[in-house]
């Protein structure tokens, strides 16, 4: 007797639990485990992933900033083809098993298409999965070439090779030096594939690199070593494809050994002025967005971003408001509507992101075959603490 | 004795009520896309916790290295699955790679394991910590690539490998090994949960594991009575590293990237979070803590960026409720008060 209420009492538990459990997955798509196929609402469903919290959160909020901005102005404008979007950014903590969490969670809620996710590790692994269910996934800064290898991914950003290649080009086709020494980060995937592709490139520009010193994260603190070999090996331009933290740290130790170089970095060094302006004059950088451009785009765009978020947008906004707007010409290219599944969306889509032409703020783009878009690379100087142009 | 048996059938019971319910709920679509995902991730960090509470909670050792062997066994499993993708089949290239990752991760827990192991207590910590910590940092300059005339190595960076048109880099140093094929799934996951436990229970209700809970009780009478003192230490370690190896398969065959960020330290402190709130030595509240915890920062994400603020409060109230003496007499009451109207019911 005495067990069999135990027994009833553990049933009735687990009845309970399984009930709420199922109610979860029940709640917005009553479809198979809800894999983002026909939602009867009339709206387009965008899922964004990216770090919201965390040591990469400035990324990811904003991407989300910019992402959100587009989506309210294309919806203003009448939306899609008269549908409106509507867009949800969900946490991943640069963490590539809590962006596949995320990935799920937003299935649950029938996304139907995926604009992230911000940092290339997790990208890889959620696009592995959109590829497997079939959902198209453009990603507005994943750098890394896995982040974007099916056939559904596209990328809004260079790639990390790409940012070498264009470095290398930029620095031969604008006279900017001859000799190259290079200080790198060996232990991230950013900064390392910039320095493959860069060494590559630089043999068939007739750069000759006199002296490439790596440091690693652990190690992040002090270059003195590695500029003093710059130093000693007479180079004309310093390359540093890093993040801006390191970098003004650099700058910083340059400067009090009495070593001036020219100093060309990439968009990793975009940041730099907001964080510590000291040392930056005379600084040059490939970065596809410059927030004081005088174009009408930009301008409207730093505008709005000020008013809304009340600070200056940086590239990663501006990478996911084009995205935004290339979902939509894409999407009107493709005439899809949202009762379709989201595979046949991503089989439409998948085709008319190679018809499409954004003219965005990090440039016009088009995008090839694999995945790459196809935008001519931007230079700045730093001078009196601001971005000039460089061409 | 009898206790002790019925309280292993429970365990084994839970899981595969567990299995049940889920395989239940994959059948008739009324899962949510997030739990499925969530599925092979709680195997994994079930069997990681099972294989820490062996040390712990059975030898007695504390052990913040946990993380720096699943991540032997993950890039072990990932580079085997990787280089014999073309040419085995999945099943048993699978089969093949689990064992691999075991074994591989057992061969570093039994290096480690001899000087390691003549440290006691806190010393011992900080020396598994310090591991754990190299293991990662080494396995992140090896860049592994492979072509028609084999298998190139270095640890300078990818060009350095001089493959040939067709040649494939596996392991790329800090940027790991992409593009693993998801063989685990959630039946293969609860069936080495199911391994994992079985190896545990067993070996802890044998003669050796009754020797290894003597030397956690007392060292001095176990060697005074001729137990090897360093054998047992070391079988307990070997065994636990192996099967976190085995949890850091089911990890790098889950996603299609891997590299060695996840199993720093944090990771191997989370383990011994699932290990503590369980309760040390208590293998079914491992694997129920580890379940819960992986869990509930996912199912609190309505609750947007106040998740990992909530995630933590419930951390502690679920500590104190556990493990706080008053806590504890609290729930001593209530039982015996259910207890006494149950007799007085029946």
């Amino acid at each position: 007797m005495k067990n069999l209420k135990k027994v009833l009492a553990l049933l009735f538990v687990a009845v309970l639990l399984v009930s709420t459990v199922a109610g979860c997955g029940k709640k917005e798509d009553s479809d198979n485990g809800g894999s983002g196929s026909s939602s009867d609402e009339s709206v387009f469903k965008i899922g964004g992933i990216g770090p919201l919290t965390g040591e990469a959160a400035v990324y990811g909020v904003a991407v989300k900033n910019g992402a959100e901005l587009a989506v309210k102005e294309i919806n203003e404008a009448g939306g899609i083809d008269g549908v409106p979007i509507e867009f949800k950014m969900e946490d991943d903590v640069h963490d590539a098993e809590k962006s596949v969490n995320a990935y799920n969670t937003l299935k649950d809620w029938g996304m139907q298409m995926v604009m992230g996710t911000v940092t290339s590790d997790p990208c890889i692994a959620v696009q592995s999965e959109a590829a497997n269910d079939n959902i198209f996934l453009l990603t507005p800064s994943g750098t890394a070439v896995d982040a974007i290898k099916g056939p559904n991914a596209f990328r809004v950003c260079f790639s990390d090779p790409d940012q070498g290649t264009k470095s290398a080009e930029f620095i031969a086709d604008h006279d900017l030096g001859k000799k190259i020494a290079v200080i790198y980060d060996s232990s991230i995937t950013y900064s390392k594939g910039i320095y493959d592709n860069f060494v590559k490139e630089a043999k068939n520009q007739g750069l000759e690199i006199v002296s490439a010193e790596a440091y690693t994260t652990d190690s992040n603190k002090d270059f003195k070593v590695q500029l003093q070999k710059a130093k000693d090996s007479n180079a004309d331009l310093l390359f540093l494809p890093i993040y801006y933290q390191e970098a003004s740290l650099i700058l910083k130790q340059a400067d009090a050994m009495g070593y001036a170089p020219k100093v060309f970095g990439c968009d990793g060094l975009d940041g730099i002025l907001n964080f510590d302006a000291e040392g930056t004059e005379g600084v040059m950088l490939l970065t596809p967005f410059v927030a004081n451009a005088d174009d009408e785009l930009t301008k409207h765009f730093v505008e709005s971003y000020k008013s809304s978020y009340k600070e200056t947008p940086i590239q990663f906004a501006a990478d996911a408001y084009d995205a935004i707007y290339a979902i939509k010409a894409a999407a009107e290219d493709a005439k899809i509507t949202p009762d379709m599944s989201a595979s046949d969306i991503s089989d439409k889509m998948q085709a008319s992101m190679l018809n499409i032409e954004v003219e965005g703020l990090t440039g016009t783009i088009q995008w090839k075959e694999d995945g790459e878009p196809n935008k001519e690379p931007k230079a700045v100087i730093i001078e009196d603490g601001e971005y000039q142009s460089l061409d | 004795m009898k206790k002790k048996i019925s309280n292993n059938m429970i365990t084994y019971g839970m899981i595969l009520l567990f299995y049940v319910i889920m395989q239940v709920m994959i059948s008739t679509g009324s899962i949510s896309s997030l739990l499925q995902g969530l599925l092979v991730p709680l195997c994994m960090y079930a069997i990681a916790a099972v294989s820490l509470n062996l040390v712990v909670g059975f030898s007695g050792e504390l052990s913040l290295g946990q993380a720096g062997f699943m991540c032997v066994g993950a890039y072990a499993s990932a580079f085997f699955t990787k280089l014999t993708e073309e040419t085995l089949p999945e099943g048993p290239r699978f089969l093949i790679a689990i064992l691999i990752g075991a074994v591989v991760a057992a061969i570093f827990g039994f290096l480690i394991g001899i000087p390691v192991l003549r440290l006691r207590g806190d010393y011992l910590a900080i020396v598994t910590l310090a591991f754990g910590e190299i293991i990662k940092n080494l396995v992140s300059v090896f860049h592994v690539g492979v072509d028609k005339s084999g298998i190139h190595f270095s640890v300078k960076d990818a060009a350095s490998l001089n493959l040939d048109e067709e040649g494939r880099v596996l392991i790329d140093g800090p940027l790991g090994i992409t593009g693993t094929p998801k063989n685990a799934n959630f039946t293969i996951g609860i069936i080495l949960l199911f391994l994992t436990v079985f190896i545990v229970l067993n070996l802890v209700n044998s003669r050796s594991g009754r020797a290894i809970t003597a030397i956690r009780d007392n060292r001095i009478a176990a060697e005074s009575i001729g137990l090897n003192v360093t054998k047992y230490k070391l079988m307990a370690f070997v065994i636990s590293t192996a099967l976190a190896g085995v949890a850091g398969v089911l990890y790098s065959h889950n996603l299609s990237t891997l590299n060695v960020k996840f199993f720093n330290y944090n990771t191997s402190i989370l383990i011994l979070v699932f290990v503590v709130l369980g309760g040390i030595g208590n293998v079914k509240g491992s694997i129920i803590a580890a379940i819960l915890l992986t869990a509930l920062p996912e199912l609190l994400r309505e609750l947007q960026d106040y998740r990992m603020l909530i995630y933590a409060i419930l951390l502690i109230g679920m500590m104190l409720f556990n493990w706080a003496p008053s806590a504890i007499a609290f729930r001593e009451r209530v039982k015996d008060k259910f207890k006494s109207n149950k007799k007085e019911a029946a």
